[in-house]
């Protein structure tokens, strides 16, 4: 079952433009990933399904329930963390944690605690004296308190440091498999997008470029190799399938490979290296795919 | 109305409550603590004030006002209490929302499962809980202080009861205007200027009606249409005036509904 559904969404803003006629569906249980660039659009999408701004055209449903005439209702079972995370002034982390709760039916305590606790977080600190990481952490137990179905998680993990990235997505995870929880996960970093979707959404300068399973986007997608070795030359490569951009420089051959990876690696089994790096392309690289 | 909401904003607010009903106290004691010597001395007191051009009376809203008398002073008074009373109520109307807005607490507040109507209703019920909680300070004030430095000079209870009574219009006034204009602006990034601004500014624009002896500005600044002394003299409001900004505080909150339900919330960057 869908449970969200965005179509033909445009907003602008004035003249700029926000999103451009973007459509898209997320089901239920799947941790979908939402990827682009400062800019794209993708908090402007997000703030459309929780009702935040109102679009030029098109509508969206979540739920099967129209994001705007039924908001209150279908954000009952809707968290959402903020890119920007907020505080109000003098506000206990505890305090702001309760009145967050307030707003949903039902007893949260004992999860408000549990969830703190994992994320280490001093409940009993002013939020305006906190570091920009445990304000987000605040933000992430906010928007999970009252197990909701759903969740809108916009650049979670700017300002976690990595162990705290870590469990952050094992959280995550956990609340995926063991409630079903979906996820909208918004993010410009492709490494952390692919630890954890299913599928992704890639948006640029507004509009959706392509959504499709995170595997098909790796094969379909440029690894960057290198391999060092002495006397290597360009004549062994260029005749491989799926290899583009080759150059050497300091005894160091490096190209762009699309395809099925041990072709390469039957290849470089045949020469005695120095060092070989197969890396992820960057976002920037990925998208450069789909400017061709 | 959503309860949480209501406790919420009235928690955040009751400092800024505190502070205003203090100080507005505060004026009351040290101006009606004078009143005793005025009164001994009220043909003295008159001469002088004969003695000032009577633009310079007009401007402070002293023509007509018999200084000598109880509520001849404390109209005067009131006139100062009412700049604060202005400023605190324009304040409560600009930060309604715009606070929210500008330290990025609206992305959180409005993704709760309520509506916008709801939120709105909520924080001008609190609001003006805030407001009412002032006022019953400067009714206990006014009344405790008057009582205290009048010695023997009578006054009519029932006619200052109208002149505090006025308080709650006027700054329903200052609040809902406030809040129509801050959200018919794109952004309020600091609530103070603006409130200080519409408060002194309509201070002014009466001062200015009177000295000029223009009539017009009376229509648009509340301090003519709740004036001290024309109570003080007919014991009653001006009921044109009063329907005048009654209406005009109706209309501002139907405004304010209006654009708060189909606002686009600004994104923090």
């Amino acid at each position: 079952m869908s449970i969200i559904e965005v179509s033909h969404l445009t907003k602008y803003y004035g003249k700029a433009r926000g999103i451009v006629d973007v459509s898209f569906g997320v089901d239920e249980g799947e941790i979908f990933g939402f990827i682009g660039p400062n800019g794209a659009g993708k908090s402007t999408t997000i703030r459309l399904l929780l009702s935040l701004i109102y679009p030029t055209s098109g509508n969206a449903t979540i739920f099967g329930k129209d994001c705007i005439q039924y908001g209150p209702e279908i954000r009952k079972d809707i968290g959402y963390l903020p890119s920007e995370v907020f505080y109000y002034e003098g506000m206990k982390v505890i305090d702001l944690l309760k009145y967050s709760a307030s707003f949903y039916p039902g007893e949260h305590t004992a999860r408000l605690h549990e969830l703190a606790e994992y994320m280490e977080l001093d409940l009993t600190r002013r939020i305006d004296d906190l570091s920009y990481g445990n304000k987000k952490k605040v933000g992430l137990v906010q928007g999970l308190l009252h197990a909701p179905k759903l969740v809108f998680l916009d650049e979670p993990t700017a300002g976690l440091d990595p162990l705290m990235q870590r469990k952050f997505f094992n959280l995550i995870r956990r609340e995926n498999e063991e409630r079903g929880m979906t996820v909208f996960f918004s993010s410009h970093i492709l490494g952390e997008v692919q630890r954890l979707c299913s599928r992704v959404g890639i948006i640029r300068e507004g509009s959706i470029v392509e959504i499709s399973d995170i595997r098909a986007l790796q094969q379909n997608n440029y690894k960057k190799i290198r391999i060092t070795a002495e006397g290597l030359s360009t004549d062994g490569f260029t005749d491989l399938p799926g290899a583009t951009n080759i150059q050497t420089e300091n005894g160091t051959l490096h190209f762009f490979f699309k395809g099925d990876i041990n072709i390469v690696m039957q290849k470089i089994a045949g020469i005695q290296v120095s060092d070989v790096t197969i890396e992820e392309p960057t976002l920037e690289e990925i998208f450069m795919h789909y400017y061709e | 109305m959503s309860k949480n909401i209501y406790l919420h904003e009235l928690r955040i607010r009751i400092r800024s409550v505190i502070i205003w009903s203090l100080g507005i106290l505060a004026l009351h004691l040290l101006y009606l603590s004078f009143y005793g010597i005025f009164a001994d001395q009220a043909a003295l007191v008159n001469e002088m004030m004969e003695n000032f051009p009577p633009e310079f009376r007009a401007a402070f809203g002293m023509d007509g006002v018999d200084l000598s008398q109880v509520l001849g002073y404390y109209s005067f008074i009131l006139t100062f209490a009412q700049i604060c009373l202005a400023i605190q109520a324009g304040n409560y109307g600009f930060g309604l929302v715009s606070v929210e807005e500008s330290e990025m607490t609206a992305d959180f507040l409005l993704s709760k499962p309520v509506s916008r109507a709801r939120i709105l209703t909520s924080k001008t019920l609190a609001a003006i809980t805030s407001l009412t909680i002032t006022n019953a300070v400067v009714w206990i004030g006014a009344f405790t202080f008057i009582n205290l430095f009048r010695s023997d000079y009578e006054y009519d209870p029932g006619t200052l009861s109208l002149m505090l009574a006025s308080i709650i219009f006027f700054q329903l006034f200052f609040f809902s205007v406030g809040a129509a204009v801050s959200l018919l602006v794109k952004r309020v990034r600091n609530v103070t200027p603006y409130g200080l601004g519409l408060g002194f500014g309509m201070y002014v624009l009466a001062a200015f009606g009177d000295m000029l002896g223009e009539s017009k500005l009376e229509w648009i600044t509340p301090f003519k249409h709740f004036d001290a002394g024309y109570i003080v003299q007919h014991q009653g409001y001006d009921m044109r005036l009063f329907g005048l900004s009654v209406s005009i505080t109706v209309i501002a909150l139907a405004i304010s509904y209006w654009r708060y339900l189909r606002r686009d919330i600004p994104s923090a960057v």
